[in-house]
């Protein structure tokens, strides 16, 4: 499905209806997103963060589904979707000292960069085992459902993820509860190295939804309105109380799995530069320009804008020391037992691996 | 007050939780209209509808994980995992979502569940409705571990489960479900978490046990007092967070300690409780510790009797510590 035709016109049917303003903010969003990766890529490269999962070529998937959401529904992330995430709003220097592992950190140095949280934004925590948050975002759903609440879970994965254990579990209960969850499997192609059509023998991964009584639907996911439109849908059927919602959102990663990554060893320069020509960004750009809110000019402007701010940002971020270490020992239950408070004491005055400042 | 046997103090825990607060609601596989395959949770889906004693599909994975979902968004469940023999595929859920949540997400979202789950052997269940894996959960930062011993504690422990912020893994020992009876009150209270009790007070060795080896160590205890030796019985209640002051006070009196547990021996329990006991009692110790456990194999049908750490084995083990 499209709604932004090949020409940069709208299919008049298909037409979620956003006015200039909100498509011109998406646009915005995405490309923000992009500096903010390509930027972060740069710094990872030069050592001064430990690693980036990006979202570059994905953007129309994430924040497409983040518009199409109410702000109280939930958001539960895979691990590619802070542009998600802020799209709600969550403060870019919160996420830049989050890469850092620093004191601004809310996780307190406690994670991997790109394991975001935010209470405040219904952005549930990013764990790196592949399909867990699936049955998380089903047991959202079914609390929402319990407590007669308007509200729905949209839980991001990858086509990698079909495969896991808690995929099925959670198809399984959301069909059988029938509760407000949309399932949107963001399909990349690439599960780091695996081609998504060795991962399965199903032709597409939509088509496992109906094994669980789950509705499906199979769309451009680098059509920014296409998917804007399909969660949209989803998300209503979840308010009438018709349940869950499955969505493959095709896409492709034109980046490596993270920084961690040479995808050059598993795929052809040929394919990534086929799907370049099918970037998300140029999609909307060309409507746009043809709507004549954007141009040029404009977006060299914006993407500076949003460059300094990062960079910005960056400088701040590393003038802030370490997370205290005793923040180690915190939040592993709701009181500090016996145990922690003997071996906190044992590791804060105890030798230290290095002399570098933390908070404390 | 009302003469119940566990499986009732369990039943009338879950009953006053589910009274008290309607955040609390009860899951697993045939735990609504059947009451459970051990019928713990009988009656309650006719009390409490459908839609807060659920019957779930049959996957742990599935159990455990919703389970953390709705207490992501402030509900209070308590699942059931049939047999503690059957929690692996759940394991990932537990130890690498629940137990961390808290931690990893800065102390923006916790997780307060409580996974009941049947444990142990004696039933002649074989290596798969046998098995004791508390050490696994004890291993795992962020989880309490609690396992009750009779139906009073049963009771009031898993109301304190249910109402603690953190998740909670409760074994019931299962052998002693329906052969154990006392007077349990039938209004709710609570038994706090991580507190220890002395069941048999001495002054010559310590014996540590929990759930149904907890009477195992009480007959040995009772059969080497013919023979002068005086043996103080601790039943843990909570494994984790340990009442370790409790262990240690008793092991300084004493200064000889066996420990007690169905779970294979190597890197059960028992070696760490050991190393703390070592690590805390050390000038007080006048024998070595001694562990009386599980073997180092899967759970034999047959011999199982063999297996377990009963009073037979208890017994000379509590001899050898005090003569030594």
């Amino acid at each position: 499905m499209h709604v932004i035709r090949d020409d940069g016109s709208l299919d008049p049917k298909l037409d979620p209806g956003l006015s200039i303003d909100q498509v011109v903010a998406l646009y915005k969003a995405m490309a923000r997103t992009r500096v903010i990766d390509d930027r972060l890529e740069r710094i990872q490269r030069q050592g001064r963060i430990a690693f980036h999962v990006g979202s570059l070529g994905e953007e129309a998937a994430i924040i497409g589904a983040a518009a199409a959401l109410r702000d109280r529904d939930w958001i539960v992330p895979c691990y590619r979707e802070v542009g998600a995430l802020l799209w709600r709003g969550y403060p870019l220097q919160q996420y830049i000292d989050h890469m850092y592992g620093n004191a601004g950190d809310p996780l307190r140095g406690r994670q991997m960069p790109d394991h975001t949280v935010s209470r405040e934004h219904r952005y549930l925590s990013v764990s790196a085992p592949i399909g867990t948050q699936i049955p998380h975002a089903v047991g959202i759903a079914m609390a929402a459902k319990k407590r007669g609440l308007d509200e729905c879970a949209a839980v991001f994965f990858g086509d990698g993820a079909t495969s896991s254990n808690d995929f099925h579990a959670a198809m399984n209960f959301a069909g059988v509860y029938e509760v407000p969850v949309l399932f949107l499997c963001r399909n990349n192609g690439y599960a780091i190295s695996l081609p998504a059509e060795r991962q399965t023998a199903t032709r597409t991964m939509a088509e496992k939804a109906a094994a669980y009584g789950v509705p499906a639907a199979r769309i451009d996911g680098n059509d920014v309105l296409a998917v804007w439109r399909a969660v949209r849908e989803g998300v209503q059927r979840a308010a009438d109380g018709d349940g869950p919602t499955f969505i493959e959102l095709m896409t492709y990663r034109l980046g490596g799995h993270s920084t961690s990554d040479d995808p050059r060893v598993y795929r052809s320069q040929e394919e990534t530069e086929s799907w370049q020509k099918a970037d998300p960004l140029l999609r909307l750009r060309k409507h746009i320009e043809q709507r004549d809110v954007w141009n040029d000019e404009l977006d060299v402007d914006w993407r500076a804008v949003c460059d300094a701010e990062v960079k910005e940002c960056v400088r701040r971020a590393e003038e802030k020391p370490a997370p205290a270490l005793a923040d180690v020992f915190t939040d592993v239950y709701a009181e500090q037992p016996w145990h922690l408070r003997e071996q906190q004491a044992q590791c804060v005055d105890g030798p230290r691996a290095s002399d570098e400042e933390d908070e404390s | 007050m009302t003469e119940m046997n566990l499986v009732q103090a369990i039943n009338s825990g879950l009953r006053d939780a589910l009274q008290q607060d309607d955040n609390v609601l009860v899951m697993g596989e045939d735990i609504g209209q059947l009451g459970g395959v051990f019928r713990v949770t009988q009656g309650l889906q006719e009390e409490f509808g459908a839609d807060r004693v659920l019957d779930t599909p049959l996957s742990e994975t599935g159990i455990l994980g919703t389970a953390i979902g709705m207490a992501l968004h402030g509900l209070r469940p308590v699942s059931e995992i049939q047999f503690a023999d059957f929690i692996y595929p759940g394991f990932d859920q537990l130890v690498n979502e629940a137990a961390k949540y808290r931690h990893r997400s800065g102390g923006e979202f916790h997780v307060p569940m409580v996974v009941r789950t049947p444990y142990g052997g004696g039933i002649r269940g074989g290596q798969y409705h046998s098995q004791s894996p508390e050490a696994l959960f004890i291993h795992t930062p962020g989880l309490k571990v609690v396992c009750p011993s009779n139906p009073y504690d049963a009771k009031g422990l898993l109301i304190e489960a249910i109402r603690d912020e953190d998740p909670v893994v409760f074994f019931e020992p299962k052998r002693v479900y329906r052969a154990v009876k006392m007077d349990v009150p039938d209004a709710p209270y609570t038994v706090p978490l991580g507190e220890a009790k002395v069941v048999r007070p001495g002054e010559q060795v310590t014996c540590v046990a929990w759930g149904a080896m907890l009477y195992e160590a009480f007959t040995a205890a009772e059969e080497v007092a013919k023979q002068g030796v005086d043996v103080e019985v601790i039943d843990l209640r909570t494994l984790w967070p340990l009442d370790v002051e409790a262990v240690v006070a008793s092991v300084e009196k004493t200064g000889r300690v066996v420990i007690v547990h169905e779970a294979p021996r190597t890197c059960g329990f028992g070696s760490e409780l050991v190393a703390l006991i070592a690590e805390r009692a050390f000038l007080h110790l006048e024998a070595p510790p001694i562990r009386v456990t599980g073997w180092d194999t899967p759970f034999p049908l047959t011999h199982e009797h063999e297996y377990l750490p009963l009073a037979h084995r208890i017994a000379p083990a509590l001899l050898e510590t005090a003569r030594y």
